[in-house]
């Protein structure tokens, strides 16, 4: 009897291969494969150096914040005001660095009203119980119009004597790879070891899978969900900081409808909007897809009015497999 | 000596009197079965000595010493631990990660310190077997039985040194096969010396595992008494107020 019992107890249930096979994440992984594979051979143009090289530093910018948004995704939030976000931190970094202000204070200056931005939202949203889509959403317009008072509705495109790094930071390499990826890389890293190994990780996941469980248990639920807002604010500062560097200048419209293809992204990398499924793979997964569709438009010379509904088609894909997956563990 | 005292207990909802007047004490090693109609206030005496809810009057004492609950988490250190009705689980996380929710085992490395996942197993592991539980410490509690469920949820009370277990209708939405497992749960808990307080509707399972029946009515309580000196029937009669008080 004993030793049944720890033989059941013991047990593993899943081999790696059939856990590998159940996760979206993979699949979505091997389209991008896939379709990378494809364009290879039907163009010249896609596996060049400069195209993967362009392919990989526009996907940076959706991804940064794709892990900002996953971890909010997790605990069953959501965060609109991520494009606005990121548009009201290019603007304070141009705004402040044209002043005359080394980089160290445009940047410093546009992380900290990032921070600002989510705290506020996470405050609302954890304190006084609001709806996080109800509060981001106002929020993606208030920030948007910050933005613009801020900058008096101009285009910004001098930042002072500091101007070569910021250009170097966001339209620069390092060792051949662009640096907006190489941040990309390492916040992942960062996310995906927060996740699996500390405690503030797994209690994201606990809060997504059941407040209320979490709340009884003694998880510090408003104070976490306060975090993780400030968290995707901070990716969307960042973001910011490095596309105003990309792109030589900035206008108040940066950013505008951001937030979709962030979430889309998201959830093609398999989270959850329901809360307590996602991992930071699938948010850099998610948001490489999605280039690689685009890009590919291009190559190929289709329209790319079509790439919208590609994406609206990977979505639907998304969630449809989820479905499926639930539907089939019920039986 | 009462290892918890309530002496006296109201709580009032705005207009609603959920508890009117009531005391219990609790033994170790004692089973308190606690019984009456929706809407009695047997939850909310139940949230009262985890510390969920406040009460409007009256006064608690553990081992006879007074004290006040603000948070469950105060509860908790106190010895007191609850498996609550809808067994506050966490589908999307493994066993163990549910039976140490908000006390994980970490290790340091450094400024830093991180979850210790085979430590969580191995205990995990341990308590599924001290209760004679089939239940995976890696299995995800979404893909478990209802009996493995309870399981998990009581484990967790056995993580620290608890005095007493509350458990608010254990048996409510579970087949008959995982009702007799839970109250083997029941009986390893009462074996252990821990007092347990039981909600359930059903009449079979408080008596087989109670010592003692109390009953509450409109928030009143009406009998406490002895399982051995009463019966199904009379039970009934003071739940629905057929018979007075017992
Ligand atoms: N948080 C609350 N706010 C207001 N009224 C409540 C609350 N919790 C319980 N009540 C009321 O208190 C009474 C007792 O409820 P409860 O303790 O849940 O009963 P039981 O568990 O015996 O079915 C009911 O009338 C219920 O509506
Ligand atoms: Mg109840």
């Amino acid at each position: 009897m004993t030793v049944s019992l720890d033989d059941t107890i013991n047990r593993q249930t899943h081999s790696s291969l059939s856990w590998l096979f159940s996760r979206q994440t993979f699949w979505v992984f091997m389209a991008v494969v896939l379709a990378c594979l494809v364009l290879s051979v039907m163009t010249d143009t896609f596996a060049t150096q400069k195209n993967l090289f362009n392919v990989t530093r526009n996907f940076a910018f959706v991804g940064i914040i794709a892990l900002g948004m996953t971890v909010v995704i997790v605990t069953g939030g959501i965060d609109l005001s991520v494009g606005s976000t990121l548009c009201l931190a290019a603007i304070i970094c141009g705004m402040t660095m044209s002043a005359g202000y080394p980089i160290w204070v445009g940047a410093g200056a546009a992380i900290a009203a990032s921070l600002a931005v989510g705290l506020v939202n996470g405050l609302l949203i954890a304190y006084m119980g609001m709806p996080p889509f109800v509060v981001t959403l106002g929020m993606l317009s208030i920030a948007r119009s910050l933005a613009m008072v801020t900058s008096n509705n101009k285009m910004v495109y001098q930042f002072g004597p500091d101007q070569d790094i910021l250009l170097w930071l966001g339209g620069g390499t390092t060792l051949g790879i662009a640096n907006p990826v190489i941040v990309l890389v390492v916040l992942a890293l960062i996310t995906g070891f927060v996740f699996r190994w500390t405690r503030f990780g797994r209690h994201i996941f606990a809060i997504g899978g059941n407040e209320h469980a979490a709340t009884l248990t003694g998880v510090p639920v408003k104070r976490i969900k306060v975090i993780v807002y400030i968290i995707s604010a901070l990716t969307a500062g960042i973001a910011g900081i490095l596309e105003v560097g990309w792109l030589g200048g900035v206008t108040t419209n940066l950013g505008q409808g951001m937030e979709l293809s962030v979430i889309a992204a998201v959830v093609i990398g398999g989270a959850n909007l329901a809360g307590g499924v996602g991992t930071a793979f699938g948010a850099v997964v998610g948001s490489a897809l999605i280039e690689v569709i685009r890009n590919s438009l291009i190559l190929l010379g289709i329209s790319t009015f079509w790439q919208l509904a590609f994406v609206g088609t990977f979505i639907i894909i998304a969630v449809m497999f989820d479905r499926i997956r639930s539907l089939r563990q019920q039986e | 000596m009462p290892v918890l005292e309530l002496s006296g207990i109201s709580k009032h909802f705005g207009a609603i009197q959920a508890l009117n007047d009531v005391s219990l004490e609790l033994e170790a090693g004692g089973v308190v079965g606690l019984m009456g109609d929706n809407g009695a206030g047997k939850s909310t005496l139940v949230k009262i000595m985890a510390g969920n809810f406040r009460p409007s009057h009256g006064t608690i004492r553990i081992d006879n010493r007074e004290v006040h609950f603000h948070k469950p988490i105060e509860a908790r250190d106190n010895g007191i631990e609850v498996v609550y009705q809808d067994l506050a689980l966490c589908n999307n996380l493994t066993a163990a990660a549910n039976v140490f929710l908000g006390r994980e085992i970490r290790k340091g490395f450094g400024p830093i310190s991180i979850l210790d996942y085979a430590a969580m197993y191995k205990r995990a592991g341990e308590l599924f077997k001290e209760l004679k539980s089939e239940t995976r410490p890696r299995d995800l509690v979404k893909q478990m039985s209802g009996g493995q469920r309870q399981a998990v949820a009581i484990a967790r009370t056995r993580l620290s040194d608890a005095k007493i277990v509350l458990m608010d209708e254990p048996t409510a939405a579970i087949s008959v096969r995982q009702v007799a497992e839970v109250l083997n749960l029941i009986h390893r808990l009462k074996d252990q010396g821990i007092a347990v307080v039981l909600i359930s509707h059903r009449m079979p399972d408080v008596f087989a595992v109670c010592d003692r029946l109390v009953v509450l009515r409109r928030g009143t309580k009406v009998a406490d008494k002895r399982v051995a000196d009463s019966s199904p029937e009379e039970v009934t009669g003071l739940i629905t107020g057929a018979i007075e008080r017992a």
